[in-house]
C-alpha cells in the first residue's frame, strides 16, 4: 500500500502493477465522490451566484439595497439577536441541570430536549398556530388581553426558538458530562461563589463548544423557512425574513432579485461552514 | 527449501527499516524472528505475508517468485498480535471465513466446510465454543480461534505475530507447547515474531536475531548460545543464562 | 452540524453523590429549563395532540383517506425512499473517501458535505430550480436525454437528496474511522477480495450507524418543505408533497385537516426513528458479542 519514496532498484513488476491498480482504484473512488459532491452540493451554490450576478454588478447591488430586501435582512438579524441569547441561556441552564444533578425525570428531559430535531418545520409551525394563534388554547386567552403572538415578530422568534433550541444544549451536555464536577467543586471549596465558579471555571471549559453550538443555531435561525413561513403572516415589508423574501421575490417573477437575496444567505452558510471547520480543527473536543 | 528471502529492503520514507535481509527456510521448520522493538521483525513478517511489499529484493516459495503476489493469493495463514477476530461472527464463522471466501470453483460444499471447521476446533480443543462470539472468550481461547482460523485455509506457511504477548505468563507457557505440537502435527513451516528470548529459544528450530533492519545471526538456538556472532547478539542474550542453566535444551 | 447525528446524548448521570447537590444552581437552572421546555416545546406539541383528539377517529380517517391526501403521502414517501437509498449508498462512498484517503481538496469536500445543513432550504430550492428547469445547465443537458426533473417527481426526490446528504455521511464516518485495520488484513490473508472484505468484515460493523443514518435521512425527507416546493411543481395528485398540503389546509384555515396530515407525518417519522433505534441497538449488541 505504502508506495516507496526512496527507490533504489527498480520495483518488482508485479508490485508496480499492484501499486498502479491501487492508485487507479483510489483515483476512481475519489473522483466519483468529488463528482457527486460537486453535482449535488457544489453546482447549486455556483448557480445561485451566477444567477444573482447575471445582469451585472449594478443590478445586483440595486437588488440588495431594495427596501423590502433590506428590511428582510434587518428582521432576520433582529430575530437572531433575540433568539440566540435566549438559546444560550437555556442551553447552559439545561446542560447544568442535567449534568450536575440527578433528579426524577432527568432522562425524559434529555429526550424532550432533542425532540425539536425530529419535528419537521411545517409541523412545528402548525403546532404554534394551534396553541399560540388567535383561536388557539393560549392564544385566544391572550387575545382577550389584546396580545397577539402569531403573524408578527413574536411568532417568528418563538418558532425560531423551537427549531434551534437543541443546538447549544447538545454541544454542551456531552462536554460537561465528561469534564465533570471536580473543578467546580474545587473552586467552591476555595471560597468562590456559585456565580464566580460558573464564570471562571465552567464557562472557561465550555466556551468553544458554546460558540460552536451558537454558530450552528445562528445559521438555522437565519435560514429557517418552513416553520417561519407558517407563523409569519407573510406581510410584505413587515414580517418577511430573508428566506421568505427570497420566496416572495421568486414568486413575483423577480428571479434576479431572489438570487441576489439568496447570496446573502449563502454567504452566511459559507461563513458558518468555515467557522465550523476552524473550530473543529483547533478545538476538536468542542464538537 | 520452502521460503527464500533474498536481499529484501524496505523503507519508511527515507528511513531504512529492512536492509538487504536474507533468510532461507526449510520445509516444516519453525523459525523465530527475535529482536527488540524497531528491529524490523514485524515488517519482515508483513512482507512475507504480502500485507506490505518490499522496495527491493526477492521472495520465493517452493521455487515460485512471490515477491509481488497479493496477500490473498499467497495462502499463508497469519495469527495477528491482536488476533483480529471478526467480532460480529461466531467462532465457527470466524474459522469458516477463509473457506467461504474462496471462488466458487474451489469452495468446499457447505457441509464440508462445517465438518472441517468442527475438526479444526476439536484439534484446538475449543469445539464447545463454536457458537460463542469472540467477546465472550478468554485471551487463550481467542488465540486458539485465531490459530484455527489461520489453519482453515490449509496454509502453505504459518505466520505468527507475537501471538502470546496479550496473554498472562501462566497461560502463555501452556499454549507455547500446544502451538509447537500442533505445528509439528500439521507439518507446515512456521515463522514466529517475538521479542521474548525465552519463547524463541524454547519453541524454534532456528532463530534469526534481528537489529536495525538486519539479521545479526541465524542459527540453531544452541549454536547461537555457544557462539554469538556479534557483540549485539551476546549482549541481547545476556538475560537467557537462567534458561540455559535450567537445562531446557532442545 | 455533525451534532444532529451523534445518537445517544449522554451515557449515564452523575454518581449517587449528586443527590447531595454540592453545586449551586439546581433550582435556577432546572426552573429555566422546565419553563422553556414547557412553553417552547411541550405546549405547542400538545396543541397538535389536542387538535387531533378533538377531531375524532372517523373524521381523521376521512381526511387521511381522501384521494388527494393519499396521493400526497405516496409522492412524499416514495421520493423520500429514493432519496434515502441514494444517500445511504453515496454516504458510504463519501465517508470512505474522507476517512481513507488524503488528497488535495479534501477539506473542501468535507465542508461541502455539511453545506445542506448550513444552506437555508429556500435557497437550495431556488438554486435547484435554476439548475434543473429547462433553461438551467443541468436541465438542458437532461432534457436532451429525454429526462424532465424540474416540476416532476424526480425534482422532489432530488431536493430531498440534497437536504439529507449529511446524514448518510456523518453517521457512518466516525464508525468507519474506528474500524480496525487488523481485521481487514486478517481477511486479506484468508483470501478475501476487497469487495468481500467490505461486505463481510467492514459493512457488518458499519450496519448500526448505517441504519441510523438512513432513518434520519428518511425522517428528514418526509418533512422537508423549503427545498422541495420550488422544484416540485405542486400539482395536486401528482407532485404535491404532504408538507405543502398541510400548508394549503392552513391557508384555508382548515386546522383539523392540517393537523391530521401533520400528525400522521410526524407519527410516521417518529415510528421510523424508534424502529431504527431498536434495530440499531440490536445490531450493536450483536456486534459486541451476542447477548
Amino acid at each position: 500500500m505504502t508506495a516507496a519514496t526512496v527507490t533504489h532498484a527498480p520495483l518488482h513488476p508485479q508490485i508496480a502493477a499492484f501499486h498502479r491498480r491501487q492508485r487507479l482504484k483510489r483515483l476512481a473512488l475519489i473522483l466519483s465522490a468529488a463528482a457527486f459532491a460537486l453535482l449535488v452540493m457544489g453546482l447549486p451554490v455556483i448557480a445561485i451566484v451566477a444567477r444573482a450576478f447575471q445582469e451585472g454588478l449594478a443590478v445586483y447591488a440595486a437588488n440588495i439595497v431594495e427596501p423590502d430586501t433590506l428590511h428582510a435582512i434587518g428582521l432576520t438579524v433582529l430575530t437572531a439577536l433575540i433568539v440566540l441569547p435566549i438559546n444560550i441561556v437555556y442551553g447552559i441552564a439545561v446542560a447544568w441541570a442535567i449534568t450536575r444533578f440527578r433528579f426524577p425525570g432527568r432522562r425524559i428531559l434529555l429526550t424532550i430536549i432533542e425532540l425539536p430535531f425530529s419535528i419537521s418545520p411545517i409541523v412545528a409551525g402548525l403546532c404554534y398556530l394551534l396553541i399560540y394563534g388567535a383561536t388557539g388554547l393560549v392564544g385566544s386567552w391572550l387575545d382577550g388581553w389584546n396580545v397577539q403572538l402569531m403573524f408578527n415578530l413574536t411568532g417568528i422568534v418563538l418558532v425560531s426558538l423551537f427549531v434551534t433550541c437543541p443546538f447549544v444544549a447538545r454541544e454542551l451536555i456531552p462536554l460537561m458530562q465528561v469534564s465533570g464536577r471536580d473543578q467546580e467543586e474545587a473552586a467552591l471549596t476555595l471560597g468562590a461563589s456559585g456565580w464566580q465558579t460558573f464564570r471562571h471555571v465552567t464557562l472557561h471549559n465550555i466556551r468553544w463548544a458554546l460558540l460552536y453550538g451558537a454558530i450552528l443555531a445562528n445559521a438555522r435561525v437565519m435560514g429557517e423557512f418552513g416553520a417561519v413561513s407558517v407563523v409569519s403572516g407573510n406581510i410584505r415589508g413587515e414580517t418577511m425574513t430573508l428566506p421568505l423574501q427570497v420566496q416572495l421575490l421568486y414568486d413575483d417573477y423577480n428571479a434576479t432579485g431572489a438570487f441576489a437575496a439568496a447570496t446573502v444567505l449563502t454567504l452566511i452558510a459559507v461563513i458558518t461552514l468555515v467557522l465550523r471547520s476552524l473550530i473543529e480543527a483547533r478545538h476538536p473536543h468542542a464538537s | 527449501m520452502a521460503l527464500n528471502i533474498q536481499d529484501v529492503t524496505k523503507f519508511y520514507g527515507s528511513n531504512k527499516v529492512l536492509d538487504q535481509v536474507n533468510l532461507t527456510m526449510q520445509k516444516g521448520e519453525f523459525i523465530a524472528l527475535l529482536g527488540p522493538s524497531g528491529s524490523g521483525k514485524t515488517t519482515l513478517l508483513r512482507i512475507i505475508a504480502g500485507l506490505q511489499f518490499a522496495d527491493g529484493g526477492l521472495l520465493s516459495f517452493d521455487g515460485e517468485d512471490i515477491t509481488g503476489t497479493e496477500a490473498r493469493l499467497r495462502r499463508f495463514g497469519m495469527v495477528f498480535q491482536s488476533y483480529a477476530l471478526f467480532e460480529h461472527m461466531t467462532v465457527a464463522e470466524n474459522v469458516a471465513f477463509g473457506l467461504k471466501m474462496r471462488p466458487r470453483a474451489t469452495r468446499p460444499a457447505r457441509a464440508e466446510i462445517g465438518s472441517r471447521v468442527q475438526a479444526l476446533l476439536e484439534m484446538g480443543e475449543i469445539g464447545q465454543l463454536a457458537d460463542r462470539y469472540p467477546s465472550q472468550l478468554s485471551g487463550g481461547q481467542r488465540q486458539r480461534v485465531a490459530l484455527a482460523r489461520a489453519l482453515a485455509i490449509e496454509p502453505r506457511l504459518l505466520l505468527l505475530d507475537e501471538p502470546f504477548s496479550a496473554l498472562d505468563t501462566k497461560v502463555r507457557k501452556g499454549l507455547r507447547g500446544a502451538l509447537r505440537d500442533l505445528q509439528k502435527r500439521v507439518g507446515i513451516g512456521a515463522i514466529l515474531v517475538t521479542h521474548d528470548q525465552e519463547e524463541a529459544f524454547e519453541i524454534a528450530d532456528r532463530i534469526a536475531i534481528m537489529a536495525d533492519g538486519r539479521i545479526e545471526q541465524f542459527d540453531k538456538p544452541e549454536n547461537i548460545l555457544k557462539a554469538p556472532a556479534t557483540p549485539f547478539v551476546a549482549e541481547f542474550l545476556e538475560g537467557l543464562g537462567a534458561w540455559q542453566n535450567a537445562g531446557a535444551g532442545i | 452540524m455533525t451534532h444532529v447525528l451523534t445518537t445517544g446524548l449522554v451515557p449515564s448521570g452523575p454518581t449517587r453523590r449528586g443527590a447531595r447537590r454540592v453545586l449551586p444552581g439546581f433550582g435556577l437552572t432546572l426552573g429555566i429549563s422546565l419553563l422553556f421546555v414547557a412553553l417552547i416545546i411541550l405546549l405547542p406539541l400538545s396543541g397538535l395532540a389536542f387538535q387531533m383528539a378533538q377531531l375524532g377517529f372517523p373524521d381523521y380517517l376521512n381526511i387521511i383517506l381522501s384521494e388527494r391526501t393519499l396521493a400526497a403521502f405516496s409522492v412524499t414517501i416514495s421520493a423520500a425512499a429514493l432519496a434515502t437509498v441514494f444517500n445511504a449508498t453515496f454516504g458510504l462512498l463519501l465517508a470512505w473517501v474522507l476517512v481513507r484517503y488524503e488528497f488535495p481538496g479534501k477539506r473542501l469536500l468535507d465542508a461541502l458535505v455539511d453545506l445542506p445543513f448550513a444552506l437555508p432550504t429556500a435557497v437550495a430550492g431556488i438554486a435547484l430550480v435554476a439548475l434543473y428547469d429547462k433553461s438551467g445547465w443541468m436541465g438542458m443537458l437532461l432534457e436532451g436525454m429525454g429526462l424532465k426533473v424540474a416540476y416532476t417527481w424526480w425534482g422532489i426526490a432530488l431536493a430531498m437528496i440534497f437536504t439529507s446528504v449529511p446524514f448518510g455521511v456523518r453517521t457512518v464516518q466516525p464508525v468507519m474511522e474506528s474500524l480496525s485495520p487488523d481485521m481487514e488484513e486478517a481477511a486479506r490473508t484468508l483470501g478475501a477480495r476487497d469487495l468481500q472484505i467490505f461486505r463481510h468484515v467492514g459493512f457488518p460493523q458499519l450496519w448500526p450507524s448505517f441504519i441510523t443514518g438512513a432513518s434520519l435521512a428518511f425522517a428528514r425527507s418526509l418533512g422537508e418543505f423549503g427545498a422541495v416546493i420550488f422544484i416540485a411543481g405542486n400539482m395536486p395528485f401528482e407532485t404535491e408533497i404532504a408538507s405543502l398540503l398541510i400548508m394549503i389546509r392552513l391557508e384555508e384555515y382548515d386546522y383539523p385537516a392540517a393537523s391530521a396530515i401533520a400528525g400522521t407525518i410526524l407519527g410516521l417519522a417518529l415510528v421510523i426513528l424508534i424502529l431504527a433505534n431498536i434495530a440499531q441497538g440490536r445490531a450493536a449488541r450483536h456486534l459486541n458479542g451476542g447477548k
